[in-house]
């Protein structure tokens, strides 16, 4: 029950208002806009100044003295939830007691449309879409529910070509496909070829202590699948899961001693709407009619048995008040084959630095004044390697004794392989009408491991 | 004020004036002396787009700072300017500063104007408690103020002034006011010195030491340059009501400069005329220091400031020079001065009248600014015998702002006049208008104007029944604002005057009769028919059965506290009317009394049936008897209204005749309220007495009236909790506790002593929801303890908020033995008033005491050396407290001493032993408390190695049982 939603430009300018519901907006903020005035100003101003929502948004929010970091801010007994993309702020509104959760999933849902029809979410972008954005919201919430946000579906009836009238079967046929059984995909669907991609995208977190400890690890990841097929396929999708592969097992004793080593073990795990619970709720197999495009097939999260693409080794030593010696290894552990892209290591510098001289072996280095960091950056590097930096920092003698926090080192990259070890065993492709097989259906299977927070204390 | 902020800076025409001629003074903007990098960098975080990039920009520029700092090459003085302009622009936006000070020290000794500049304006801003950095930033002060340069000196006295702080006090106190006489400054460096040296005495008063510079200060009031005579008149004023006899002079010299601007044309003062007006700032302050002072006794003087008085107030009638509002307000400034000067004289008839036919005028006036003004000063005005008359002809005017002014405060202002000018003649008129004022009136008001209906109905009620009419309408219109002490008063007067009970018992039992009415209606019929129902019960219409079933159809719509009162008009009647006796013991035995969830219901309910079953007729009407009446006392009223006034503004209810100063009283001696500690055994009485604020008006001669004198006494603003004086001595065998408490502030003391030293926190409260301005707690050592004691009180913000604590530490060294205790002076303003209160501190020289156990024979040895006559002290004293050893047990340690058991052959007696610290010397101490529980007394010997602290221990502990 979302009562209103706005997108503002980073200045607080609202550049999207769309209210769904009247308790937010005329008095519901009133108070809180002038909360910081005392009691006279708002026994005076009353009922006369009519403030809405909005504008409590931008004051206590956006405008905030203090960083607002939560995502949730209640004013005057109205919640206001956010998400900030670049510049842009979007905030739902709600009086009720709404899921929070469901309203994040909307937000993220609606950027995801939002990109989907015009690319990057910006404030030029915004305001020249800003017709088809309330064409958008309109379809997307209705009387501040969620509706039908796929944009595959979404597409077939807000486009961006005009108006094209539509005959009478068209229009049902739309009708008969939203508020049918499978809304995400519409009949008739023909493809000269037929081909799918898959693509494994996982994200790696690390906090790990200076002597080489890990404190806390965990990979979330996303299969995201591209289809291309004819007719209402029905696909099944395998991967090595520990839960199938020792039920598989038990029939065949000597395979789980083969295969069990890996398997993974999946702490979590949410499907799209597409692929069917009950099936995996009692065989735990994931089958699914796709949508046609581009679609996120499921989310996962692994905490045990993570591969650590990168181990890094800090050693600071301070020499004097005056003067800082940090060296840092970095070492990767992965095939030789495989090559690690856009690696970039940050190592942050006391605030008092004055100068700082850096050798590296392999890329390059520079100390970024504002951002407290030396940043260096690494374009390839294959796997079993080390390499190393070295860098002198030089300090100003402050008054404060403040003792300098030490920020862990966080490190970047990009690698072609799954760090939590999931692999994909097969996609099989079903489509009983039309007469192309399993066989027929090209397939692409591409895994890419990137870092998420991956942070190294020193 | 626009002026002081205006004298504070230099003035860039006097750098480039001819008579300063040194090489090195610049004008502050020349060509290519604006630093172009620092506006790059400010245009730069103007233009960021979002509070990242801005932390970013301001990162980098950091970095910049850091390496250009690092000390590797040396940097000229224009760059160090600009680094530490930028560093003083990045702190301002918010972000911790933690180096560059070094830099803007160099700077301080630079030979360019604006390089020095900037360096005193990093330091004035930045400056913290380093202290080999104050020691240079000293050094370089101490350097530019024996400059000799007037801008350099200029320059120096302003980073005093704006720092402040304790440190800077004590570095430059005493050559301020050197510079401030010396004959050969410079106009502009005397006008800063005055007001550094006003900034210093005002943050610690006790560093600024008065001397031979006094009088020459008082001279500075005839200088020609008319910005030294401002800044001096401010000074003078401040000090002044710390010391009124010292610049006694000042008042001649201050009325003849005043009738100098004031019949001067209004093109004399060339740069001091603002739009028309000759020197209004200069003027205002002028006035306001005469009114530190009681009319001048010369009768010269007097007749020329008598002179002064009326022109100002002939001017008012002139048709303005100039339509601008600048020329008004200056215009009307320095006449609602006069006008306050007129009051606070309050001897001239002649000038009263007249201003308060200018006031008059005002209050037709079409600012709302000057009504509300005229309405405040004409509220003083009508406490003045000459002028009351005068203010009584505009009641008509007064009630019209009442009824139409659209402003809250204003009508305030009109409510407080109404009462202000109230009397027997008027009266009727007043409060009626004001009744029907209630009726529309602001929520936030409406108790007090309740509390002033219910003043004026009871002080000028000719007949009793108007007054119960009255009241009764009161708690009709208002019920929810009047406070419990409105309605027991009339409960008061209705049983204290035989002649009106039968009136109020049918006006009363009419009132209840109507459908809806207020609970404090129902307590007051509840009460009255209860005591005086008797006598209307001849009417059939309110016979008893009539009278209980209308007070018990009300029953069980009040409140407990309500209910419990209807049982006892229950069993009241019961006795008044045994017809009833079956009916109420009906109700009392009802399962809802008898059962009641409320103790209070219950209990009443059991005993009232018990004794209603019991007693016999006789007995009952004795128990039940008619109320006696109440010993004449004052209303309780009064005092509630002052204390929600505030104490301060409570002087301008009362209807005796007002004088803050009190001069007359006194015969002149001591103009100034009587807070000020001098070391004379009379003034720590008065500050003693200090709990009531100084501005509650004292006694007066004339005014007869018994509720106004009982406003007098101390008890008027009653501290809470036990006086001063009960608490100083409570504390001298505790460290801990509630010093003071009144209705506005508390104050506690946590204090913890070792050897000589001691640490004493002190916790402001403010027990109000309003802030405290101007708030400062001062501790001072009267005479010869000021040697004795060190303290270093740190300032303490000025501001305490509604509800809000603030806490201050007091660092205390003991020198010496000392007899009397510091004082702390507590000065603040509390919605406006002036408050003040004086306080012994709890430092007694028993808290250096340091315990020595030691054996019986030692203790006697010792004993026997200290045996001279002078050495010891003996009292003999009946016991103030029952007699409990472990009591005095915890006294005697709370007391310092080490207590020594088995060596007194008497188990009964106490003995004790220890050593006074101070940094001087060590007193040995031994003492030994005899109780005699026979005869309830006490011997207390003491035997010290002085004299003086054996007298004075010996009295302090006496003092403890």
């Amino acid at each position: 029950m979302i009562g209103g939603l706005f997108i503002y430009n980073h200045k607080g300018e609202v550049l999207i208002s769309r209210v769904y519901r009247d308790d937010i907006g005329s008095q519901a903020a009133d108070s809180a806009v002038f909360s910081s005035s005392g009691p006279f100003l708002r026994e005076r101003l009353g009922g006369s100044v009519r403030r809405n929502a909005v504008d409590a948004f931008r004051v206590n929010v956006i405008h905030a003295r203090q960083q607002v970091r939560s995502p949730v801010t209640n004013i005057a007994r109205t919640s206001f939830f956010h998400v900030k993309r670049s510049n842009i702020w979007l905030a739902a509104v709600t009086k009720q007691n709404v899921n929070a959760a469901m309203v994040f999933e909307f937000l993220y849902k609606m950027c995801d449309v939002m990109a989907a029809y015009f690319g990057k979410i910006s404030e030029e972008n915004i305001k020249n879409n800003f017709v088809l954005i309330y064409e958008l919201l309109d379809e997307i919430l209705d009387f501040g529910y969620p509706q039908n946000s796929e944009t595959g579906a979404l597409k077939t009836f807000i486009t961006q070509q005009g108006i094209k009238s539509q005959t009478k079967e068209e229009q049902s046929q739309i009708t008969s496909q939203v508020t049918g059984q499978i809304g995400w995909r519409r009949e008739g669907i023909k493809y000269r070829r037929n081909e799918l991609f898959l693509d494994v995208l996982e994200s790696v977190n690390l906090l790990m202590s200076p002597q080489g400890q890990v404190l806390s690890a965990h990979v979330s990841g996303r299969v995201v699948m591209k289809s291309y097929l004819s007719g209402m396929p029905e696909c099944k999708f395998g991967m090595n899961d520990k839960i199938v592969i020792e039920k598989q097992g038990k029939g065949t004793a000597d395979e789980t001693s083969k295969s069990g080593k890996q398997s993974i073990a999946i702490d979590d795990c949410t499907f799209h709407q597409c692929v069917r619970l009950s099936k995996f709720d009692s065989e735990r197999s994931i089958s699914f009619i796709p949508p046609d495009g581009e679609f996120e097939l499921m989310r996962y999260r692994t905490t045990k048995d993570i591969i650590l693409p990168f181990r890094v080794i800090p050693l600071v030593r301070e020499v004097g008040r005056t003067k800082l010696e940090v060296k840092v290894v970095i070492k990767s552990n992965f095939k030789p084959s495989l090559l690690a892209q856009k690696i970039e290591v940050r190592i942050p510098t006391p605030l008092n630095t004055s100068g700082v001289q850096v050798i590296c072996m392999k890329g390059k280095a520079k100390y970024k004044a504002s951002e407290n960091a030396i940043v260096w950056k690494i374009k390839r590097m294959a796997g079993m390697k080390e390499s190393q930096i070295s860098a002198e920092i030089e300090l100003l003698p402050t008054n404060d004794k403040k003792k300098w926090a030490r920020p862990p080192i966080s490190m970047n990259f990009e690698v072609p392989f799954a760090p939590s070890g999931l692999k994909v065993r097969y996609l099989k492709v079903f489509e009983p009408k039309l007469n192309y097989s399993d066989h027929d259906v090209i397939k692409w299977v591409r895994y890419i491991g990137r870092s998420g927070i991956y942070e190294t204390r020193c | 004020t626009p002026v002081i902020q205006a004298l504070w800076r230099p003035r860039r025409e006097d750098y480039l004036r001819p008579g300063a001629d040194t090489t090195a003074i610049m004008p502050a903007v020349s060509k290519g002396d604006g630093m172009r990098g620092l506006a790059v960098f400010i245009s730069d975080i103007r233009n960021c787009k979002s509070k990242e990039a801005e932390i970013k920009r301001i990162n980098k520029e950091l970095a910049n700072i850091r390496s250009k700092f690092k000390g590797d090459k040396a940097l000229d003085g224009y760059s160090k300017k600009k680094y530490v302009c930028k560093l003083l622009f990045i702190f301002l936006l918010g972000h911790d500063i933690d180096f560059g000070h070094m830099e803007a020290v160099n700077l301080l000794s630079s030979n360019k104007y604006t390089e020095k500049q900037i360096g005193y304006l990093f330091i004035s801003v930045l400056v913290n408690s380093n202290s080999e950095l104050i020691r240079l930033i000293n050094n370089a002060i101490k350097n530019d103020l024996a400059s000799r340069n007037p801008t350099f000196m200029c320059l120096a006295l302003h980073c005093i002034a704006n720092v402040g702080s304790r440190e800077m006090g004590e570095a430059f106190a005493a050559d301020i006011p050197r510079i401030l006489v010396a004959g050969d400054s410079m106009d502009s460096v005397k006008q800063s010195a005055a007001l550094c040296l006003l900034r210093l005495y005002k943050a610690s008063p006790d560093l600024v030491p008065m001397g031979e510079w006094t009088a020459r200060v008082v001279h500075l009031l005839n200088d020609q340059h008319m910005g030294v005579v401002t800044a001096a008149v401010s000074l003078i004023t401040c000090l002044c009501k710390k010391n009124p006899d010292d610049f006694k002079t000042c008042i001649s010299l201050a009325v003849s400069r005043l009738s100098r601007i004031v019949s001067s044309a209004s093109t004399d003062l060339q740069d001091y005329t603002y739009y028309f007006v000759p020197a209004p700032w200069l003027s205002v302050k002028l006035l306001r220091l005469l009114q530190c002072y009681p009319p001048p006794e010369d009768a010269a003087v007097k007749g020329r400031l008598v002179e002064c008085l009326e022109t100002v107030l002939n001017k008012a009638q002139e048709p303005p020079k100039s339509k601008k509002v600048q020329h008004s307000n200056a215009k009307n400034a320095i006449l609602f001065e006069t006008i306050s000067l007129i009051i606070h004289y309050d001897s001239e008839p002649n000038l009263l009248v007249r201003a308060c036919n200018q006031l008059g005028q005002f209050l037709q006036h079409r600012e709302t600014n000057l009504r509300y003004l005229a309405l405040e000063s004409m509220c003083t005005l009508a406490s003045s015998e000459f002028s009351h008359e005068a203010v009584k002809t505009h009641i008509d005017t007064v009630i019209n702002a009442l009824k139409t002014e659209r402003d809250v405060s204003v009508r305030q202002r009109a409510a407080d006049l109404l009462y202000a000018m109230c009397d027997r003649s008027n009266a009727k008129q007043i409060v009626s208008e004001m009744l029907r004022y209630l009726e529309t009136a602001d929520y936030a008001i409406r108790e007090e104007i309740v509390l002033k209906v219910a003043i004026l109905a009871e002080k000028y009620a000719v007949d009793y029944s108007w007054y119960v009419d009255t009241i009764l309408n009161l708690i009709r219109i208002a019920g929810d604002y009047v406070s419990e002490e409105v309605w027991y008063r009339v409960l008061q007067i209705v049983t204290n005057r035989d002649d009106v009970q039968g009136y109020a018992a049918k006006t009363v039992f009419e009132a209840l009769q109507a459908p809806a009415c207020h609970e404090n209606m129902v307590k007051v019929g509840g009460y009255i028919l209860g005591e005086f129902g008797n006598l209307i019960a001849g009417d059939p219409r309110s016979s008893p059965p009539v009278q209980f079933s209308l007070l018990h159809s009300k029953f069980h719509l009040c409140s407990v506290a309500t209910r419990a009162l209807l049982l006892s008009t229950y069993i009241k009647f019961i006795n008044l009317f045994p017809e009833t006796k079956a009916t109420i013991q009906g109700v009392l035995r009802a399962g809802s009394q008898l059962r009641n969830a409320d103790v209070e219901l219950q209990q009443r309910a059991v005993e009232y049936l018990t004794l209603s079953s019991v007693a016999s007729t006789d007995v009952l009407a004795t128990v039940l008897e008619e109320m006696p009446p109440f010993p004449e006392r004052e209303s309780s009223i009064l005092a509630k209204l002052k204390r929600k006034k505030g104490p301060g503004a409570a002087s301008a209810l009362d209807d005796g005749r007002r004088d803050p100063s009190s001069n007359d009283i006194n015969g002149g001696v001591e103009p100034t309220p009587s807070t000020v500690s001098t070391p004379s055994p009379s003034a720590d009485l008065l500050g003693l007495r200090a709990a009531p604020p100084p501005a509650a008006p004292p006694a007066s001669a004339g005014a007869g009236n018994l509720l106004v004198d009982v406003f007098d006494g101390p008890a008027a603003q009653p501290s809470l909790g036990p006086t001063p004086e009960e608490a100083f001595l409570r504390f001298v065998c505790k460290n801990n506790g509630v010093l003071f408490e009144n209705q506005l502030l508390q104050i506690g003391v946590k204090s913890e002593f070792r050897q000589n030293l001691g640490r004493m926190y002190l916790f402001y409260g403010n027990k109000t929801s309003v802030q405290f301005q101007n708030f400062s707690p001062t501790v001072v050592h009267p005479g010869d303890l000021q040697t004795h004691i060190l303290s270093a009180p740190p300032a303490l913000r000025s501001q305490v908020d509604g509800g809000a604590q603030v806490q201050q530490v007091l660092n205390i060294e003991c020198l010496r033995d000392f007899l009397t205790p510091p004082l702390l002076s507590v000065r603040f303003r509390y919605g406006g008033a002036p408050q003040a209160l004086t306080l012994k501190l709890p430092v007694t020289i028993n808290k250096f005491f340091q315990p020595t156990e030691m054996a019986a024979q030692d203790f006697f040895q010792r004993w026997k050396q200290l045996s001279l006559p002078q050495q010891e002290a003996q009292k003999i004293f009946k016991a103030n407290h029952p007699m409990d050893a472990e009591v005095t047990k915890a006294k005697l340690l709370g007391f310092g001493s080490a207590l020594l058991d088995n060596v007194d052959p008497n188990p009964e007696n106490f003995v004790g032993a220890g050593i006074i610290q101070t940094k001087a010397l060590q007193v040995g101490c031994l003492l030994r408390l005899e109780p005699n529980a026979q005869a309830q007394m006490y011997r207390l010997t003491l035997r010290t190695s002085k004299e003086s602290v054996s007298r004075h221990l010996c009295e302090l502990l006496a003092q403890q049982f």
